[in-house]
């Protein structure tokens, strides 16, 4: 079956599942990345992310559903039959062979008859020319890393998969890293499938990003979406910080939801909640949250807490407050203002909050 | 014999981090192994079968040399009985021998483990190279150099250590031998699973205990237990079978249970049935013992 | 009361008040002696290991006469004519085809069944673990008994006697252990994701297999070699039941030995020890070197 290599298109996954004996990796996925964008998937460890990504480079097979790259089914074809390459997470790199001769194994195991120049070429993209003619080990972490890129990229995937690719690196060099992918990717052109578990990386890189939770994708939408409007309690605790109480809906005031909160009352936009009756968990970012020492006239959500923490981080000043409920709350607020605020451990704050900053998720349960 | 492996492999290759499962199923599998089972099968196996069927066969009287099929346990009982002091002295004289390599074997490998650095693949071949000269040749030598007008037996002499006056056609003799003839079995696993441990562990035991004896007994012994355990089989094993030794070195009388099978099947005429058993016996002694000692101190990784 | 006298502002006396701790020199020989103890016990253990290679090399220059058990005088003799006496280097010639026939057939034979081992999941792999373990567990005499009885009365009604061909099928079969736990340890301390890097990169599973596996565990299947063949040279017992009149060199010098081994011997036996020395000082020079280049 020749044809699969030259598969061309969008990457959709059609219901697939996949499971290792009575544990199910991977439920029933539903996805489609437009060809060239940069897709993140974002999961803590065991959540299925690396499944989905091996079976998209064929190294699985589902046990259901569908691997299609454009019109060509890729379901059953073999990993060097798929126009799809891997960044592996530990580089994976040939321990035997010269840097030139690692990046040059694709081409020629594709027959290309210019597999040597590619690879000079695809070495010049990453900055690692000069040094060609070392073997792996005499590399650190991160000039390793860039190899296994240019040993991906120099065969002009369709798709390109990295699986944790910044993983071992420092975090200054991870930094460096992530802006250095995101500039080739631009220059390529290529579709790049990113798994991480590092929700900053995931949101820094990927024009699109899908929070995956035990085999399911829990959302999926451009970063800052994601980030402003959380559709289930995991997205809006394992991206970012926010901070969440679970209440029950009371009634309606105009476009808002009224809800009660542990004894206090919330409002939330109708159009920024995923239940509109019931049990209802609230949340809002802490940068969204106002500290003053005094109640502040009139918008609704106002809330008196007792401060418990000062942390001051230059930029802004990080706040904890305990809340008649019982809960703490944490505040961000940017260092702005002539006369800072000058809160002490015990002092007594008003928090107030924009009700169009605030939302509401189910209250499922977070372990089953 | 993983240790053997250890030293072979090469170094420079890092432990991979985990993987993901990654076996694949299939009757590659059987392809692959059918080859050497199969030699297993017709050239271990087999003669293995072949041995117990004779061990139970019974001589033609008159006609030494001959048999037929039988189910005559009388070849045990006479195994069992009229070489009871040779098994004894086989797994008395590979006890001690074994014991006296790990005893001179340990500081030997936790040297080359932590203590000379750079030297250790220089001292690691020095270990193996003495044993590519053929062993019987060394073993000769041994008998030159423990013989009466030889220097140890003079030293000795000297100093009034030998009773008897001899070393050579002693049982002495025999487990010297032995001690020296498999000694790098005992050295290589114990090396290489000391080579494995991060002497940090070592040292924070020396902080702990203070004790230099104490930090061994609790920190360094337990981890190089996988070593030392294969390197005790490794070394038992063989001395309890060898009969070279005795033959060499050791006494005309009292010989050891290898030295038995040897003669009843090459020397002695109808010699076969006997001596079939009591190579079943002793495969068996050696078999049980093996794996009692590897329920009581056993790991996974012994092979 | 002189701990409340307050801070003087002359300056404080030298340290000589309390001086360093220094310990009797009996203590230092002790401290030192525990230092080194390992050291210098590994040390002694190396030149015990070496006494009788020594007395070896020593005695191939003896000038004896029917026995080479006294010193009777230095002489080259020996070594300008290591075949002078009849036997021995047919003997020689006889164990270095068994080695090599045996080592080639082993090692090939070893590492499909170590590939099998590790990389695949099959009923039957605890057997198969067993049937490999059990052969290095059982002594050698009761496995050259046990192929005695099986060529004698099986073989050689098909023909197969006693000789050569039986001494490399022993040879063969107690190697194949050996190679197999040696090669898979070093496939097992290969990381999968090499060879998933591999097809993910287009090579085929037969590409992947010569192009990156076969390389990477290359040097546990040379030392698994090194290690058959050393095993298959210097063994003995086993070949002493099942060679008939053929002759190793282990069985030449054992024969020989009853009436004192041929200085011939001691100089075969001692190049053989040069030689496995060099090869194997040669293989580690020439892997730093391509290390440190470059």
């Amino acid at each position: 079956m020749a044809g699969f290599r030259e598969a061309r298109g969008d990457l959709q996954l059609e219901s697939v599942t996949k499971t290792f004996g009575d544990f199910t990796a991977v439920d029933d996925i539903d996805l489609t990345v437009p060809r060239g964008s940069f897709f993140a998937l974002l999961g803590p460890s065991g959540c299925g992310k690396t499944t989905t990504l091996r079976m998209v480079a064929g190294l699985e097979q589902p046990t259901a559903g569908r691997v299609r790259i454009g019109d060509t089914d890729l379901t059953g074809s073999r990993p060097y039959e798929r126009p799809v390459n891997t960044v592996f997470q530990s580089y994976a790199l040939f321990p035997h062979l010269t840097i030139h001769d690692n990046v040059a194994f694709g081409p020629k195991r594709r027959k290309d008859k210019d597999a040597a120049q590619r690879a000079d070429d695809a070495l010049e993209l990453v900055q690692m020319t000069s040094f060609a003619a070392r073997k792996p080990a005499q590399l650190s972490g991160g000039q390793q890393q860039r190899v296994a890129l240019a040993r991906a990229l120099v065969n002009h995937p369709e798709v390109l998969l990295l699986d944790e690719p910044l993983g071992a690196l420092d975090l200054k060099l991870r930094r460096e890293m992530q802006v250095e992918l995101k500039r080739i990717q631009t220059e390529v052109g290529l579709t790049f499938i990113h798994v991480t578990h590092d929700q900053e990386e995931a949101m820094t890189m990927a024009d699109t990003v899908a929070v995956m939770n035990r085999g399911r994708i829990e959302q999926l939408g451009p970063p800052a979406e994601l980030y402003d409007l959380p559709r289930t309690r995991f997205v809006a605790n394992f991206l970012g910080q926010a901070n969440t109480g679970v209440g029950t809906i009371e009634g309606r005031d105009g476009d808002h939801l009224v809800a009660d909160v542990l004894g206090t009352k919330v409002k939330v936009l109708e159009a920024r909640s995923q239940v509109h009756d019931g049990e209802m968990m609230f949340g809002v970012r802490p940068e969204k949250v106002t500290v003053s020492r005094k109640q502040p006239d009139g918008v609704g959500n106002d809330v008196k807490g007792v401060v418990r923490d000062v942390s001051f981080l230059g930029v802004a000043t990080s706040y904890l407050v305990d809340m008649p409920s019982g809960t703490t709350w944490s505040c961000y607020e940017q260092n702005l203002d002539v006369e800072p605020l000058d809160l002490r451990p015990g002092d007594d704050v008003w928090l107030t909050w924009n009700p169009g900053h605030a939302f509401g998720v189910p209250v499922e349960e977070i372990a089953v | 014999m993983s240790a053997l492996a250890h030293v072979a492999g090469d170094p420079a290759v890092a432990p991979p981090p985990p993987a993901p499962e990654t076996k694949k199923r299939g009757w590659t599998a059987y392809l692959l192994l059918l080859p050497g089972v199969l030699w297993l099968g017709v050239f271990f196996i087999l003669p293995l079968v072949q041995l117990a069927s004779v061990s139970l066969q019974s001589r033609y009287p008159g006609f030494p040399g001959y048999y037929y099929r039988d189910l005559n346990f009388e070849n045990y009982v006479s195994a069992l009985t009229d070489y009871a002091p040779h098994f004894a002295r086989s797994f008395l004289y590979a006890g001690l021998a074994t014991f006296f390599a790990f005893v001179v074997a340990y500081p030997l490998a936790y040297a080359m483990a932590f203590k000379v650095g750079r030297w250790r693949n220089l001292m690691l071949i020095c270990v193996i190279a003495p044993f590519f000269t053929s062993f019987i040749l060394r073993t000769f030598a041994w008998s030159q150099i423990l013989a009466d007008e030889g220097p140890v037996a003079a030293v000795l002499n000297f100093l009034h250590l030998l009773p008897g006056g001899n070393i050579i056609n002693t049982p002495l003799a025999v487990i010297a031998g032995l001690t020296y003839n498999f000694l790098p079995f005992m050295v290589l696993p114990i090396y290489a699973s000391l080579e494995r441990a991060d002497p940090r562990v070592i040292e924070a035991g020396g902080d702990l205990y203070a004790n230099g004896f104490t930090t061994f007994r609790t920190v360094t012994l337990p981890m190089s237990m996988p070593g030392v355990l294969a390197g005790t089989l490794l070394t038992f094993i063989p001395a309890a079978g060898d009969f070279v030794n005795m033959e060499l070195l050791g006494p005309q009388r009292g010989k050891m249970v290898g030295n038995v099978i040897n003669d009843q099947f090459l020397a002695v005429p109808g010699g076969y049935p006997v001596a079939a058993a009591l190579s079943f016996t002793l495969m068996a002694a050696i078999l049980v013992m093996v794996f009692l000692y590897v329920r009581r101190f056993g790991t996974e990784e012994l092979v | 009361m002189a701990t409340m006298t307050p801070p003087t502002t002359t300056p404080a006396p030298p340290a000589d008040r309390s001086p360093a701790y220094r310990p009797s020199s009996a203590k230092r020989v002790q401290l030192w002696l525990a230092n080194h103890f390992a050291v210098l016990t590994a040390v002694l253990v190396l030149l015990y290991l070496f006494l009788p290679v020594a007395y070896t090399f020593a005695f191939s220059f003896n000038d004896h006469g029917k026995t080479n058990i006294v010193w009777q005088g230095f002489t080259w003799e020996h070594w300008q004519d290591p075949c002078g006496v009849p036997g021995v280097c047919e003997s020689l010639v006889t164990s270095l085809q068994v080695g090599v026939i045996s080592t080639v057939v082993a090692t090939v034979l070893g590492t499909l069944m170590a590939l099998a081992m590790v990389r695949y999941r099959f009923r039957g792999k605890a057997a198969s673990n067993l049937l490999i373990f059990v052969p290095m567990a059982t002594p050698e005499i009761v496995m050259g008994a046990a192929l005695l009885t099986i060529f004698v009365q099986g073989f050689a009604n098909i023909g197969i006697n006693l000789g050569f061909t039986t001494i490399v099928f022993a040879h063969i079969m107690f190697c194949l252990s050996f190679v197999v736990v040696t090669v898979r340890a070093r496939i097992q301390s290969l990381d999968p994701r090499i060879e998933e890097a591999a097809q993910d990169l287009y090579a085929s599973p037969m590409q992947t297999f010569w192009k990156v596996t076969f390389p990477l565990i290359l040097p546990g299947i040379a030392g698994a070699a090194m290690l058959a063949f050393s095993l298959s040279f210097d063994d003995f017992i086993i070949t002493n039941f099942v060679s008939g009149n053929e002759a190793t060199f282990p069985k030449f010098v054992y024969v020989a030995s009853r009436r004192g081994i041929p200085a011939e011997a001691n100089v075969i036996g001692f190049s053989m020890f040069v030689i496995a020395v060099l090869l194997v000082v040669g293989a580690q020079v020439v892997s730093s070197l391509r290390a440190s280049k470059k």
